[in-house]
């Protein structure tokens, strides 16, 4: 009888249902097909006019119902879409009933343009348009609907609604590490005993035109316009930014005595989660890697395990030549020489930075290569980067023995969260 | 779970329409002063304007400042203050395994670049791509940086160190209850020693009005006390962050407890029940032990709301128990509310007494007796309800 606590005596905390919406597509199987086929979902923009941009090219989903409403919208559409197929997979609780808190990443979330020039239209001032005119027609227009949608906590609250999930939802951000946040603290909720299974959801379906530009004016995307398939290169010499992108991924978490005990299939354990801030700047890592080594090392540490246990490296890996850059340069620090025969992908080469979601959409990703067997290469990798070394699973999928992946995940704002992820409980 | 720990509050930041500080709000609030209102700069709104605060004590750098909107500089000050309180300011090995999580919503537009374009962009053949071209050649790039929520705690990490771990929350009013919330937990059940728990709230800015107004939820002038009389909600930009400890930790370097947190508990009703505001609202009493003994009081960080104000005040008056609207004195911050209600109840059950009450708040009754428990409710304008016990650590 296997032990229902880890190393340290805690609940060991597992995995029995994912959920998986990308560019690609929707469901597991469809996108696992696809990843392992070294397929890009990157595309042409065609959800507004790309006249003049500085980057035409994104990871949208385009082949939902919600894809041309507002961002909160598809992004509660995808969340939904993911959570279904997690919580179905795992069979936990019953229907509307989950027994359990939900953890939601979510995007940025504001009135948006469409809304603003209805204010502005309806509000007709003679002279120029100022945010009192817009509030005179919002007092008095009847728009009550937009107040809750244009909240923050209302895409977890409506999932929460949907789901039965228990209490008050918790809204996170943590940037592009808010997948991985959203996993984090349903192991913690977890392992302190507050809970036997948790809801974890990252979502993110707020590409419009504002937010390409915001990300452009930064110098953040790549303008590799011309072959939108080829324009994500994470490590490769000639890559020059990330492709934003668009998607959900959903994992129910539960404690391995819960999930033994009503019989679920145990798709894989969260082993170790690590987390260190840094304070270098706001958009840029710290240039000795220093709060990445460390992340990497407290996610070990809590897993119990030394960096010779990690057979395979799911990286952030966004394509920018600064981060792809500094990740190395703090896996280097954490697994020596060993790391060139790590095999270390990333699935942004395919879908994109699906930002908000991408730590739980490479989670799930993760959990399937150990699965399966089967890494998903790192494609356009046509030129190596001679400084950066490394075993990227260049181009073409490979068979290979997973047994304990790391999942790194860095974002603006200094956030850094790692993921150690494994198949079976000891 | 067995074998929780105390929880200790050992610094706290505030700032709000008030001042800053725990002095300036202790003597504002023991004098009656009348709430600060401006009742004419965001006419027909009432909001309770930030007291002059020079950021430089706090965010020495002018770049980041400039890199912050007021939002973020109202919190990172405020974090500021809440380390220097607790003494571990520029600390680096605290500091760096301090657990942050931060209440935040989202940044300031560029309100005039948005009224630019809105005034011109129905006479253009091609609206959207108008819309594109202006935002391309209009929007301050670093504009963004200042608008994304994590950016408070972002920047927390920058000018003050604080690297042990950072999350934020987000949510409206049940994210500043949570980010307590989580911080709490882990220090209770060991995983944490300490964390800076808070949050920040600009309410001089009508976009965030806009999201108000959209339901009618902004109170318009003349202002009123929100339990009396919830008409609407009466905005106050404030920051408040709390230092919580583990008792061993703050021992072990000499710190002393300003207050117990004993609890904070979280909750959703399906508000399209009738009663179920009220019955949740009570059974969080109940748990944080609203009936058990003579000194304790109810801070109520209610947002006037008109629903769920209403529900709140019911279920207080039934309570028996000496009421103070914190929103009243300072204002509704939304993320930060809870943590201000916090900050204030904590100041109080260090003092061992109960500020006066308000004229016009019928719910307010005189209470003179020694005060050593506080309960602190926040329920959100539209969603969410939560609880926290304060109680004096002596």
């Amino acid at each position: 009888m296997a032990s229902y606590t880890d190393k340290a005596g805690r609940p060991i905390v597992v995995v029995t249902g994912m959920g998986l919406v990308t560019s690609l597509g929707q469901g597991k199987q469809d996108n696992w097909a696809k990843l392992t086929s070294g397929m890009s979902g990157i595309h042409r923009i065609t959800r507004f006019p790309i006249d003049g941009m500085r980057t035409t090219i994104a990871g949208t989903v385009d082949y939902l119902p919600k894809s041309k409403s507002t961002a909160p919208d598809l992004s509660e559409e995808l969340a939904t879409l993911a959570a279904d197929e997690a919580i179905a997979e795992s069979g936990i609780g019953t229907k509307g009933a989950f027994p359990g808190p939900l953890f939601c990443a979510v995007p940025p979330i504001e009135l948006e343009w469409p809304q603003r020039r209805i204010l502005a239209q309806e509000a007709a001032p003679n002279a120029a348009v100022t945010y009192d005119d817009l509030l005179r027609a919002a007092e008095a227009n009847g728009h009550d609907a937009w107040h809750e949608r244009f909240l923050y906590g209302s895409i977890a609250d409506h999932l929460a609604d949907r789901f039965g999930t228990r209490g008050q939802p918790i809204s996170l951000s943590t940037a592009c590490a808010s997948g991985n946040t959203s996993i984090q603290l349903g192991v913690e909720a977890i392992r302190r005993g507050d809970c036997e299974a948790a809801l974890s959801i990252a979502t993110d379906g707020s590409v419009t035109a504002e937010a390409l530009i915001r990300f452009s004016l930064l110098s953040a995307l790549s303008t590799n316009n011309d072959v939108p398939e080829a324009a994500s290169r994470p490590f490769a010499k000639n890559r020059d930014g990330f492709i934003i992108a668009e998607g959900a991924g959903a994992l129910v978490l539960e404690s391995l005595e819960h999930a033994l005990a009503r019989g679920a299939k145990i798709l894989g354990v969260v082993e170790g989660v690590g987390e260190m801030a840094d304070s270098f700047h706001r958009t840029r890592s710290s240039p000795d890697a220093k709060p990445v080594i460390g992340c990497m090392r407290r996610a070990l540490a809590d897993a119990g395990v030394e960096p010779d246990a990690i057979d395979y490296i799911n990286a952030h890996g966004t394509s920018t030549p600064e981060n792809d850059r500094m990740e190395f340069t703090g896996m280097s620090a954490v697994f020596g020489e060993r790391l060139t025969g790590i095999p270390i992908s990333s699935n942004k080469s395919m879908i994109g930075h699906t930002l908000t979601a991408a730590g739980a959409i490479e989670a799930v990703i993760s959990l399937m290569t150990i699965a399966n067997g089967r890494i998903p290469p790192t494609i356009n990798y046509e030129m190596p980067d001679p400084a950066i070394p490394l075993d990227v699973v260049p181009n073409v999928a490979r068979d290979a023995t997973v047994t304990r992946v790391m999942s790194n995940s860095f974002g603006f704002g200094g956030q850094n969260v790692c993921l150690i992820l494994t198949d079976e409980p000891a | 779970m067995s074998n929780r720990r105390d929880v200790w509050i050992t610094g706290i930041g505030l700032v709000s329409s008030l001042g800053e500080g725990p002095e300036a709000h202790r003597l504002a609030l023991s004098s009656g002063t009348a709430p600060v209102v401006d009742e004419t700069g965001f006419a027909p709104y009432v909001v309770h304007p930030l007291a002059p605060i020079s950021f430089d004590a706090q965010i020495p750098k002018k770049g980041d400042q400039r890199q912050m909107e007021p939002w973020q500089r109202i919190g990172t000050y405020a974090a500021g203050l809440a380390l220097d309180s607790a003494g571990i300011k520029g600390d680096k090995d605290i500091l760096g395994t301090t657990d942050m999580v931060v209440a935040a919503g989202g940044g300031e537009r560029d309100q005039s670049v948005d009224g630019a374009i809105l005034t011109e962009i129905e006479n253009q053949p091609n609206p959207e791509v108008f819309l594109n071209e202006q935002l391309q050649s209009n929007l301050r790039p670093t504009l963004f940086l200042a608008q994304l929520s994590n950016l408070l705690a972002g920047n927390i990490s920058i000018v003050h160190g604080v690297t042990g771990s950072s999350r934020t929350f987000m949510g409206e009013e049940s994210s500043g209850t949570d980010a307590v919330r989580i911080g709490w937990s882990r220090i209770a059940a060991g995983t944490s020693e300490i964390a800076l728990v808070g949050g920040a709230y600009n309410a001089e800015r009508r976009d965030m009005l806009l999201l108000f107004a959209l339901k009618r939820l902004a109170m318009h002038a003349p202002w009123a006390p929100v339990l009396a009389e919830p008409k609407g909600v009466p905005t106050g930009s404030a920051g408040a962050f709390l230092v919580l400890e583990s008792p061993e930790h703050a021992t072990a370097r000499g710190a002393k407890p300003i207050a117990k947190l004993s609890g904070v508990w979280s909750e959703r009703a399906r508000r399209n029940e009738p009663g179920a505001v009220e019955a949740v609202l009570e059974q969080l009493l109940t748990t944080a032990g609203a009936d058990k003994g003579d000194q304790t009081a109810v801070f109520s960080a209610a947002s006037g709301a008109p629903e769920p104000t209403q529900a709140e005040a019911a279920v207080l008056a039934r309570s028996g128990l000496p009421v103070r609207s914190v929103t009243d004195r300072v204002g509704h911050g939304l993320e930060a509310q809870m943590p201000v209600a916090l900050a204030l109840a904590a100041l109080s059950v260090a003092e061992g007494k109960l500020f006066a009450p308000l004229t016009g708040e019928t719910l307010e009754k005189p209470f003179d007796g020694p005060l050593s428990r506080a309960i602190v409710t926040a329920v959100g304008h539209w969603r969410g309800e939560g609880v926290a016990l304060v109680e004096r650590a002596d």
